[in-house]
């Protein structure tokens, strides 16, 4: 380990911190550049999707198991459920599939 | 939370009764998920103590995340900046959107500490009150959602190891739940935005396994996607029409 956590903890937090604080405090108007309204919009979409696929297939024990939670997760997500329950019934897809495999 | 004295002061308790009110069900959501981030941040090398401090001051499903990644990797702190900022992106959204919430002279104090804790749950219940944001409601919701959030990742952090290894392995899904949480209805109604997601997976796994780009990070891989597919969208697919709503749509929070 070469790089110090506490500092790694300082840097992450700084730049959260900035980037919830600053456009509250710095801007009083809304943003009018669409490129730029766009790409923000969509930022989160793309970001969460490349974080959770293939990475929930190495998060479990049997790669399967985590295949099949996100198959579950985007199922009941889209029928509107609720985060509690989206989250619980991916763990408990994992739990019931490694179970058996 | 600092309440400075100023007048109007019964009112203000009651909205901080209010903020705290609709905080708990978000707090109790918050503690499953931030228990198995803990496990995460335990994986990364951190202690009970760093993970509080880590998600007092990110409150971030995924930039935690993502920012315990570059830690398990010991990559540069540029790199953790760089990563902090593209996973926590939304919030510079939201800030904005929630910045056209306040009363123009709204002290600056008010303004950073709702600022802190800008998360997607509490901008929902944030945007679905009627009128000008009361940053007394927003400490309600946060004096029970921060604690949810940090103390739930410490614990994580020390029960992680006691528990059998069959359970971590199906906790630790719990976040990318969240994450689907997030997504997929906005997916389902935008047909842009589930392209984007669709993309997303595929160039994702994509890049996990082809030879060359499998040498990139997970950090790394998740900024250059973002940056490509994302700038993809607003350059070909731009926003007709953001609005506040479209943002708490989804979820009823």
């Amino acid at each position: 380990m070469q790089h110090d956590i506490y500092s790694y903890l300082f840097v992450m937090s700084a730049v959260t911190l900035a980037i919830r604080i600053l456009p509250l405090t710095l801007i009083r108007r809304q943003i009018k550049n669409r490129f730029l309204r766009s790409f923000l919009y969509y930022v989160p979409y793309v970001t969460l999707a490349v974080m959770t696929f293939p990475a929930i297939m190495d998060a479990t024990q049997v790669p399967l198991a985590g295949l099949l939670a996100l198959f579950t997760g985007i199922a009941l997500s889209w029928y509107g459920a609720s985060l509690f329950k989206v989250s619980a019934a991916c763990c408990l897809t994992v739990f019931l599939v490694e179970l058996v495999c | 939370m600092s309440v400075t004295s100023l007048p109007l002061a019964k009112s203000r308790r009651d909205v901080f009764f209010e903020g705290l009110h609709d905080g708990i069900p978000i707090a109790l959501g918050y503690f499953v998920v931030s228990f198995t981030l803990g496990i995460a941040a335990k994986n990364a090398g951190l202690d009970p103590f760093q993970g509080f401090l880590a998600s007092f001051f990110n409150n971030a499903s995924a930039g935690e995340y993502a920012a315990f990644t570059v830690i398990a990797s010991d990559a540069p702190y540029l790199e953790m900046a760089l990563i902090t900022l593209v996973a926590n992106a939304r919030y510079m959204l939201m800030s904005c959107v929630v910045s056209q919430k306040f009363e123009a002279n709204t002290p600056l104090l008010h303004r950073v500490l709702v600022g802190f804790d800008i998360t997607d749950e509490i901008f929902g219940i944030t945007i679905a009150r009627k009128g000008p944001l009361n940053p007394y409601y927003n400490y309600g919701a946060m004096a029970v959602a921060l604690p949810g959030w940090s103390v739930g990742t410490a614990l994580g952090i020390v029960a992680g190891n006691l528990l059998p290894p069959s359970v971590v392995s199906a906790l630790s899904v719990a976040l990318f739940g969240m994450f689907l949480w997030v997504i997929i209805p906005t997916a389902r109604d935008n047909r842009i935005v589930g392209l984007l997601v669709l993309s997303s997976f595929l160039m994702s796994f994509a890049c996990a396994h082809l030879p060359g780009l499998k040498e990139l990070t997970a950090g790394t891989r998740t900024i250059l996607l973002t940056l490509l597919l994302a700038g993809i969208g607003a350059l070909f697919f731009p926003v007709k029409d953001l609005t506040d709503e479209k943002e708490e749509e989804n979820h009823a929070a």
